[in-house]
């Protein structure tokens, strides 16, 4: 092939994408829009944030009142979910509970990135010794099975709700680290980037302008499903009595206490599970739609 | 071989000093200092300083750690303030319960997981396929604990099959073992599937199916073996997975474990049994990993240790 007839070729082909103006965002959206998996999980996400938002207009009844007169009352029409042993209505404490599932889990995974995504940046941009350390550093936080390192950080800090959101995120570091220092490697010794260095762009330049928005998807995709895991793990924490503390309505905690009822009042602990369930659900299916429409081939 | 397995020795030893410093200084940044705790809260400053001496808190912290890790060495992981009985001797009476949970939830993850992921990759984008996985994420979205609940409510408490905790009896491990391998195997199924359906494209299954080999043959023969790596790392990967959900497992259930153990411990403030079982976890679980990539060679011959 001639050199006339290259170039004849990428013209028509120039013109070709110019005529369909499909950006990659925009076949990204298709591709998410055609997946079913995907929109349940969008739509499940946008309801629980909007139940999370809207908290004080929908729950019908006051989430920590007590009211002595009706504990343990099965679902009834008064009582969509029942009540508790104080009596509190428990779709209540379900609608106010969301707020801090997915606050824990947002702000725990945004710990995560930030630290994460920085760590693995460095890492993978400047090589030899710096990588070295930080990865050596990464692996020994791996070398801890997940959970029981955000155990032991709450057990030094203290239950409660900040010192979760602070565990949750510490434990991630690592996998985040991981997913950017790879992304990172894999553009950055492509011509742009040497491009950009060749006109004396400065590193900090270089790394938020040029190399960051190469390793934007993995981050999105592995964010939406570590705030799956955040959402699950900070519930066990809570479960465990290591996470927000009574009389606050967190899930995990609504289900600890209903255990002592099971026999009597099963609905106390059966359905704070189920709404955990459905949330992390949401996630999961958000970010497994999210992974297929990035990039089908990405190992997450 | 020989030299592989020990080269990967030594290089277990960097990452669990990693482990042991960072075990140790978690602990140590507790606010409040330990001493007080032990000695008592109306304790006067003298007696606090005399079990700061008794305990060497009073040393700079390297010193601290160089001590801990003499101890190690010896198997001495300190004593327990809660029963004063040594960590090491409290860890190893708890220990054979949690393997056992742990082993036989591998059991239930790699039957279940891999069953339901055969299936569903036989025939992929048919009405089995789709529910299996659409099961599989309620599977991995479901928390252990409630789970285990669960089946309590169903076996225990209104079927009075079995029974709803303890550990003595290989009965008493059937519903744990479920609970905590079940969430597993959801993972397992999943990543059986995609790597099934990566090998059955490829030439060497279409060569199978022109001679005329049977489907079950290609299937669980040539297929299935050559969708094992990933399959084993994931296994490996799990079993840590596998550790931290006892601890939710073992309080559910009230089995007399390591992971209950380290509930309790926190719960006391037992600062020299959290640290003891904390690092004896992740030891187990840094073994496990090696024992994982041993196992590749087995399967892969292909893969070569040198």
């Amino acid at each position: 092939m001639s050199d006339t007839d290259v170039s004849v070729q990428v013209a028509t082909q120039a013109a070709e994408v110019s005529y369909q103006r499909r950006s990659p965002w925009a076949s990204m959206l298709r591709r998410f829009r055609k997946n079913k998996r995907a929109l349940v999980g969008f739509w499940m996400v946008v309801v629980f944030v909007g139940i999370a938002v809207f908290a004080q207009a929908i729950a019908p009844y006051d989430p920590i009142e007590q009211n002595m007169d009706v504990i343990l009352q099965p679902p009834s029409a008064d009582h969509l979910f029942g009540t508790d042993e104080y009596g509190r209505d428990i779709l209540s404490r379900i609608i106010y509970g969301s707020q801090i599932s997915l606050m824990i889990g947002i702000v725990g995974v945004l710990i995560s990135v930030v630290i994460g995504v920085g760590l693995g940046t460095v890492s993978g941009y400047f090589g030899g010794r710096t990588d070295m350390f930080i990865m050596r550093i990464m692996d020994i936080f791996m070398a801890f099975p997940s959970f029981l390192l955000a155990l032991a950080i709450v057990s030094v800090l203290g239950p409660g709700m900040v010192n979760v959101m602070i565990a949750i995120g510490i434990f991630s570091v690592p996998t985040f680290a991981r997913i950017s220092r790879s992304a990172v490697i894999s553009v950055k010794n492509k011509e742009f980037i040497e491009a950009a260095k060749s006109m004396g762009a400065s590193h900090a330049r270089v790394i938020f302008k040029h190399v960051l928005p190469n390793s934007v998807a993995p981050i999105i995709v592995l964010s939406t499903m570590r705030i799956a895991t955040a959402i699950l793990t900070a519930s066990g924490l809570s479960f465990l009595g290591m996470g927000a503390q009574p009389p606050t309505p967190e899930w995990g905690a609504m289900l600890s206490t209903g255990r002592e009822y099971l026999r009597t009042a099963p609905h106390v602990s059966t359905i704070p599970g189920l709404a955990i369930m459905f949330m992390v659900l949401a996630f999961n299916m958000l970010g497994d739609g999210l992974r297929d429409a990035l990039d089908p081939k990405m190992k997450l | 071989m020989l030299g592989y397995i020990a080269k990967r020795l030594l290089q277990m030893i960097p990452t669990l000093i990693g482990v042991s410093i960072l075990c140790f200084i978690i602990i140590h940044s507790v606010p409040g200092d330990p001493a007080n705790l032990i000695a008592g809260v109306d304790a006067t400053a003298e007696e606090i300083q005399i079990v700061k001496e008794r305990l060497g808190l009073d040393r700079p912290l390297y010193e601290q750690y160089g001590s801990y890790v003499m101890g190690l060495l010896q198997g001495d992981m300190g004593k327990s303030l809660r029963s004063d009985r040594p960590v090491a001797e409290e860890l190893l009476t708890r220990f054979p319960s949690t393997i056992m949970l742990t082993m036989l939830s591998v059991v239930v993850m790699v039957l279940v997981g891999l069953f339901a992921g055969i299936m569903s990759a036989i025939r992929p984008n048919s009405m089995r396929d789709n529910a299996t996985m659409m099961v599989s994420l309620f599977g991995i979205s479901m928390p252990v604990f409630w789970s285990g609940i669960m089946l309590i409510l169903v076996f225990s408490y209104y079927l009075q099959w079995l029974p709803s905790g303890g550990s003595t009896q290989l009965k008493h491990y059937i519903l744990p073992a479920i609970a905590l391998g079940l969430s597993s195997s959801a993972v397992l199924a999943r990543l059986t599937r995609s790597s099934i359906l990566e090998v059955i494209h490829q030439d060497f299954i279409r060569t199978a199916r022109a001679k005329g080999v049977r489907e079950k043959l290609i299937i669980y023969k040539h297929t299935l073996k050559n969708a094992l790596i990933p399959i084993i790392t994931i296994v490996g990967l799990e079993f840590g997975h596998l550790l931290g959900g006892a601890v939710l497992t073992e309080t559910v259930f009230s089995m007399n474990g390591i992971g209950r153990y380290i509930i309790q411990s926190i719960q006391f403030r037992d600062y020299p049994a959290i640290q003891g079982s904390i690092l004896f976890v992740a030891a187990i679980f840094v073994i496990v990993n090696l024992v994982v990539d041993l196992c590749y060679g087995a399967v892969d011959p292909r893969i070569r240790y040198d």
